[in-house]
């Protein structure tokens, strides 16, 4: 479980604060999705779970255990994060790449275990990523590089899993196959926290939805109860409809032209 | 080629090198002659010739090579910059104004000398990323090479300034330094660079996992549970000292951390602690055989030995460059 409570964060040198006040609960078996415009402190979030930009005030806590209290892979086994980007200076074969998840488990002279061989085929097998574990990184394409990178995450073992946009460049059928994953992993117990701009995919796949607006939360709860005209107009500062998904019947947006507004 | 091919090629290599060393020059010796010779037995000039002057020079460009190679990979590594090396950032131009400054104040023994260089290191370093920053991040690596040039460029005029001023010996000595050479190597250098290279090589080595995890960019490093700002520090720090030590011993030898990396690499060696361990042989190697070739190619002169690393090294910056741009 992670647990952001009155979170405030600033960029060095910024006038306000990227997040201000921000509260929520990311449980356990569920998926949890963070949306919101640019800009709107989905990514800082993020940041500030790392400690890469330190808390004004408030806590976050995985497991119980504050991010500040300074053992570093002691949170790194409680929470796995896939961040928006990342490219390899030096390409590496896949499975080496996936076997750098267990660094916060090794030892001081870090050789792998049995154990560690377990999870890293493990993470192998759920994320996928069998086929190409052979290949270098190098040789993947955008899709399969992005499932490599989950399988990294899975094999940290951790009970909480962040996605930062970790299907920004992804086309229709890699994107839904990486939220099937997603939804099989909360299913499996994963506490996993979801960054993204796709509002209509999050509706159908999420359990609870935190709405971000200039660093606060605008809006929380179920899909239905965020994803309403009244809630979102303000915030995307975009006219826009609400149907329903055919196939699902969660809710959907429609963006409307803009000569509408 | 395949990874334990790599380990048994480059170790024949590199003690076929060492022989060859020993045995060829203006005085040729047979392997018969130099065994003997090693052993204390047979002609008095060979033995002086073996023990006294090749051999101690063939096992000092074995450790400047091997703590080049190990300082170039863990650089290259933990800054994630492909065309990172103690020589490009600036890193040995700075040891080697300590190292002046350490003898124009009359500290020219084996143990202060690389400590001076030390210090000169770690201004340039200190340097090279102020600029770097200030230039928009060290995640564009041409921007922290441009520093290691211009940082590059002010030692070489720092030590030029000393010099007009020095004594014919000073000068030499310093002249030396800018070339890089083996020439002068005595057992007890040896011996202590040995210390240095394998106090700094070891602290690597129990590094290189960090080293695997930072060369992942500071994000995901951070997000693996590795401080990326202190364990970077430490590994540039200790890369540095590994670096200074080879400059105290034998002036400045570019592009030697430069090429090694990429050649263990290319046998698909990828992670750090096989990769510094690879590179510290592969490095020995390639500096024993351009010291080989400094001394022979044109006797009776000598020439210096940086030169020739930088004739192999700067058309492989090129190629690597072009890569990376």
């Amino acid at each position: 479980m992670i647990r952001f409570d009155q979170v405030v964060a600033r960029y060095p040198r910024a006038a306000g604060a990227a997040v201000d006040d921000v509260s929520f609960v990311v449980p356990p078996a569920r998926i949890t999705a963070v949306v919101g415009p640019n800009g709107s402190g989905k990514s800082t979030l993020v940041r500030a779970l790392l400690r890469m930009l330190p808390l004004v005030s408030g806590t976050i806590r995985v497991e119980g255990l504050d991010g500040a209290a300074g053992d570093r892979r002691a949170f790194a086994r409680r929470v796995a994060v896939v961040t928006q980007r990342e490219s390899l200076v030096f390409p590496m074969p896949v499975r080496e790449y996936v076997a750098l998840g267990r660094y916060p488990h090794e030892g001081s002279w870090h050789a792998a275990g049995a154990e560690d061989e377990r999870a890293i085929d493990d993470a192998v097998m759920l994320a996928g990523v069998l086929p190409f574990a052979q290949r270098s990184t190098e040789e993947l394409s955008g899709g399969e590089w992005q499932r490599v990178r989950i399988a990294r995450a899975l094999a940290q073992r951790a009970p909480a899993l962040v996605l930062d946009e970790p299907t920004t460049f992804l086309d229709i059928a890699h994107e839904m196959a990486m939220f099937e994953l997603f939804a099989r992993l909360a299913r499996g117990g994963t506490a996993v926290l979801l960054v993204s701009h796709q509002l209509n995919l999050v509706a159908r796949f999420a359990d609870t939805m935190v709405l971000l607006h200039r660093g606060r939360v605008a809006a929380a709860g179920t899909p239905t109860e965020v994803m309403r005209a009244a809630v979102l107009e303000p915030v995307y500062d975009w006219p826009l409809v609400i149907t329903r998904d055919p196939a699902v019947g969660a809710p959907a947006l429609l963006p409307l032209r803009g000569s509408s507004r | 080629m395949t990874r334990s091919g790599f380990w048994i090629v480059a170790a024949v290599i590199l003690v076929a090198l060492m022989v060859l060393g020993v045995s060829w020059g203006t005085v040729p010796l047979s392997l018969h002659a130099v065994v003997a010779a090693l052993a204390g037995h047979g002609d008095r000039n060979a033995v002086e010739i073996v023990r006294a002057l090749r051999l101690p020079r063939v096992a000092l460009a074995a450790l400047v090579g091997a703590g080049l190679g190990v300082s170039g990979a863990a650089l290259q590594g933990s800054l994630r910059n492909a065309l990172a090396e103690p020589y490009l950032l600036g890193v040995s131009g700075g040891a080697a104004v300590g190292a002046v400054i350490g003898v124009a104040l009359g500290f020219s023994s084996a143990v202060a000398l690389p400590l001076f260089a030390f210090a000169g290191a770690a201004a340039a370093i200190a340097t090279a990323i102020l600029i770097a920053r200030a230039a928009g991040g060290r995640a564009d690596p041409r921007v922290l090479l441009m520093a290691g040039v211009i940082i590059g460029a002010f030692a070489n005029a720092a030590i030029m300034v000393v010099l007009s001023g020095a004594p014919a010996n000073t000068m030499r000595s310093a002249l030396w330094w800018m070339m890089g050479s083996a020439a002068g190597a005595d057992w007890p250098q040896v011996a202590w660079l040995a210390g240095y290279t394998v106090l700094a090589g070891g602290a690597l080595l129990w590094f290189a996992r960090d080293i695997d995890i930072l060369a992942l960019g500071d994000e995901s490093a951070t997000a693996l549970g590795v401080n990326a700002e202190r364990a970077g520090r430490r590994v540039f720090l200790v890369s540095s000292l590994l670096a200074a030590a080879t400059v105290a011993a034998a002036g400045l030898v570019g592009f030697v951390g430069l090429v090694v990396p990429h050649l263990v690499r290319a046998a698909g060696i990828r992670r750090h602690r096989p990769l510094l361990l690879g590179a510290a042989l592969t490095g020995a190697a390639l500096v024993v055989l351009a010291d080989l070739v400094a001394r022979t190619a044109h006797p009776p002169a000598e020439l210096p030995l940086g030169a020739v690393t930088a004739l192999v090294g700067v058309p492989f910056f090129l190629v690597q460059l072009r890569r990376f741009s």
